[in-house]
């Protein structure tokens, strides 16, 4: 590195350095703590430099893991993950990790590989066009064409992927341009002038919702994950108690709003509590924050909230009417929008009865199951782990009934302790995730609770556990099946278990042990406390194999193109 | 129904590969698609003509492409007054025996012939898509032998008779 001659005595702005210089250079300039990577041709000249960059870097042992490891460290930190890929098969690999971000809204910089500027568009080796792939499935994408670009478009990358409504953001660098010097120049202001999201609300559609929810006899809240990219936890539960208004999270917003409040009705949709989703089916107000009506949430939108006004706030615009026609419109930043209603302190509506009613229905209508002595149910499982870390863990999960269960028994007081893949259904995404979430939060415990299917998707990256000595608690939640997959072949396909049972497994413990990993198990409810409890207290990872009932299923359920209020499995 | 929306963008590498990606993966169907430098350096113009089934959709697709980070602006200018126009070649076959009727025939469209052989005449017209329509189906009786169209393009004029007519997106 070369600093330019300095005629004027001023400070230089710009020194010379090489394109894989700039890059880390830049990185240190967002202050980014931790790389999730994995080295290969194209990226050779950028993995040189961080030989020796003092920059934290995390070997992952599959790029999906390593991607996906990104994630959970952006879903707990808050601040963008960002994982460094090679070309070709190294960038297709993580394209499930983008496309994951993407439909969660989690902010991720990611840089791939590229073969040279000369030979891209040749099919010369281990080329991919990584960014006509991966378009559908980034906030945005670049590619590198001049090195003097390389400070500027990383300094766009983490605005845009952290900024408005979050995404992943990818960077392609043709390997040349890590190679080839120039100037390093970071004091450029950041110009776009076609992305230009939105904080403040409009004023008339806050006093629009005000005046809805003084007439409203029977309004609820729905909250996703909005609600926890914009930081706005407190806000709502100050505005909740102000208003006195019921709150729903949906699976992503969960830890939103404290699970052990009074004026909280659980989780909605398929799997949902019955008082969630009878309080949007009756509601007369539904106003939703920083969630997207995803199918999973509404079920037959025919029956969605049928006598309600709909107020939706949310940062992107393109959310509102997407799915659901809404009446009161609110764009803006969840914690502005907040700030602005509890500001308000517009008239309580008239609504005492309805949350009476509300709070009745909890107590009649909880979740259930039937217990059992001499087996392991999962539900208990995921009720003794509450209990046991005092519902206080970070939670990672996979997608399928142990995300349910977990979802469901785990109660979230606290935000950005749930970790899962809601919106793409990612089977191997908890297992990574839990590495990202555990060097994000150093002092939490970080449980990974995966099924035995998911687990074998990406069960290589024990390794990155072990080798860091992260203290990941990996419960497997054992049903010797794809129990979502089973679940639906037994109600829906007349018990004909197509590929679902997988009761080859390989030894769980013997595998934790291969990677130097210890390993429990327990098959009923006095072995599964005594290993949950040693587990917990271990200073170091364990993976606990638990052997569930293998027929267990999730209720209660709304039946794929049912209403919500015709749920399944209410009570026992 | 149809709808003409204008886009300006930031004229970059995959600009266009990520609007038209857009479309097929919200399973919008575009009719044509034209696209051109503006006065300023580095924006460009597209004019999308769509077919929708409803205003809901047009309003997704509206919000979808103003997401994009490189679209600077988008207008839904249907319900304008606007000037829009295609251009059409059309290679008509035709003997020296019939040529001066096609001639004629085109006269009132104010196309022209843009080139003579010995079996065939390019037929040149500009106009909005009607007129384009209505004077192939006049010439198909001849025998067409190609067609190639740009697509329409099109801008507001600049006196709006009607303002309140305008239909902005932007939501609040």
């Amino acid at each position: 590195m070369a600093v330019k001659a300095n005629v004027e005595g001023k400070t230089p702005t710009t020194t010379k350095m090489t394109g894989a210089e700039m890059l880390l250079e830049s990185l240190k300039r967002e202050n980014v703590e931790v790389i999730f990577g994995y080295p290969g041709g194209a990226v050779l000249p950028i993995y040189d430099k961080i030989y020796d960059a003092g920059i934290f870097h995390v070997l992952t042992r599959h790029e999906q893991g390593g991607i996906h490891a990104a994630e959970g460290y952006a879903r707990i930190s808050g601040k963008p993950g960002v994982v460094i890929a090679t070309s070709g098969p190294g960038a297709t690999n993580i394209v499930t990790g983008l496309t994951d971000a993407m439909i969660d809204s989690l902010p991720l910089v990611v840089f791939t590989g590229q073969v040279a500027s000369s030979v891209i568009g040749t099919d010369a080796f281990q080329e991919a066009d990584v960014v006509g792939i991966t378009m559908p499935i980034t906030k945005h994408s670049y590619q590198v064409r001049d090195v003097n670009e390389i400070p500027n478009i990383v300094k766009e990358a983490f605005y845009i992927a952290t900024t408005g409504r979050p995404g992943p953001v990818l960077i392609d660098i043709p390997k040349d341009m890590a190679v080839i010097a120039g100037e390093f120049d970071y004091s450029k202001e950041i110009n776009l002038p076609g992305y230009q999201p939105t904080i403040m609300p409009n004023h008339l559609q806050i006093r629009k919702l005000v005046e809805a929810v003084s007439q409203a006899k029977k309004p609820v809240i729905l909250a996703g994950a909005g609600v926890l990219h914009g930081k706005a936890s407190e806000e709502l539960k100050e505005y909740a108690e102000q208003q006195n208004i019921p709150v729903i999270h949906t699976l992503l917003g969960l830890g939103g709003f404290p699970a052990d409040h009074p004026l909280f009705l659980g989780m909605a949709g398929m799997h949902g509590t019955y008082t969630a989703n009878m309080a949007i089916y009756e509601s007369d107000l539904l106003i939703s924050i920083g969630a997207r009506f995803d199918d999973r949430v509404t079920g037959n939108l025919a029956h969605f909230a049928p006598n309600a006004t709909i107020a939706h706030i949310d940062i992107d615009p393109a959310e509102i009417g997407k799915v659901v026609t809404t009446k009161i419109p609110v764009v803006g930043d969840s914690k502005e929008v907040l700030k602005q209603l509890i500001h308000q302190d517009g008239k309580r509506g008239d609504n005492e009865e309805w949350v009476n009613k509300l709070t009745g229905w909890k107590q009649e209508f909880p979740l259930c199951y039937q217990p059992s002595s001499d087996t392991l149910k999962p539900q208990k499982l995921l009720e003794m782990l509450y209990e046991y870390t005092n519902g206080e863990a970070i939670l990672t999960t996979d997608v399928g009934q142990h995300q349910m269960w977990s979802a469901q028994y785990y109660k979230f007081k606290k935000p950005n302790r749930w970790v899962t893949s809601g919106g793409l259904g990612t089977m191997g995404f908890g297992l990574p995730a839990s590495i990202g979430a555990q060097l994000a939060d150093r002092n939490a415990t970080v449980v990974s609770v995966v099924g035995d299917g998911g687990f074998q998707m990406t069960s290589q990256e024990l390794s990155v556990i072990h080798e860091l000595n992260l203290p990941i608690k990996i419960i497997i939640v054992n049903n010797q099946s794809l129990g979502m997959v089973r679940q639906w072949q037994q109600l829906f396909y007349e018990e004909r278990y197509s590929h679902s049972l997988l009761s080859n497994q390989p030894d769980f413990i013997k595998l934790a042990d291969a990677y130097g990993i210890k390993g429990l198990k327990a098959t009923n409810d006095e072995e599964a406390e005594q290993v949950l409890k040693e587990a917990l207290e271990f200073d170091g990872p364990v993976l606990m194999d638990f052997r569930v009932v293998a027929d267990e299923n999730v209720y209660p359920m709304v039946a794929p193109g049912k209403g919500i209020h015709e749920m399944v499995g209410v009570k026992l | 129904m149809k709808r003409i929306i204008t886009l300006t963008v930031n004229n970059r590498a995959g600009v266009l590969n990520r609007i038209t990606g857009l479309f097929t993966k919200r399973h919008y169907n575009i009719e044509s698609i034209t696209v051109g430098h503006t006065e300023t350096e580095g924006v460009s113009r597209m004019t999308f003509v769509i077919h929708a089934e409803d205003e809901r959709i047009v309003e997704q697709i509206t919000k979808q492409l103003n997401k994009q980070i490189d679209v600077l602006k988008v207008m839904d200018i249907t319900n304008q007054a606007i000037v829009a126009r295609e251009l059409a070649l059309i290679k008509v076959c035709s003997t020296p025996s019939n040529r001066n009727e096609i001639y004629t025939l085109i006269e009132p469209f104010r196309a022209t012939i843009i080139d003579v052989s010995k079996d065939s005449v390019v037929v040149q017209v500009v106009g909005e898509s009607d007129k384009v329509e209505a004077l192939i189906d006049l010439l198909r009786s001849y025998g067409i032998k190609e067609i190639a169209r740009t697509g329409t393009t099109a801008f507001a004029r600049g006196t709006q008779k009607h303002a309140s007519n305008m239909k902005p997106y932007s939501i609040v």
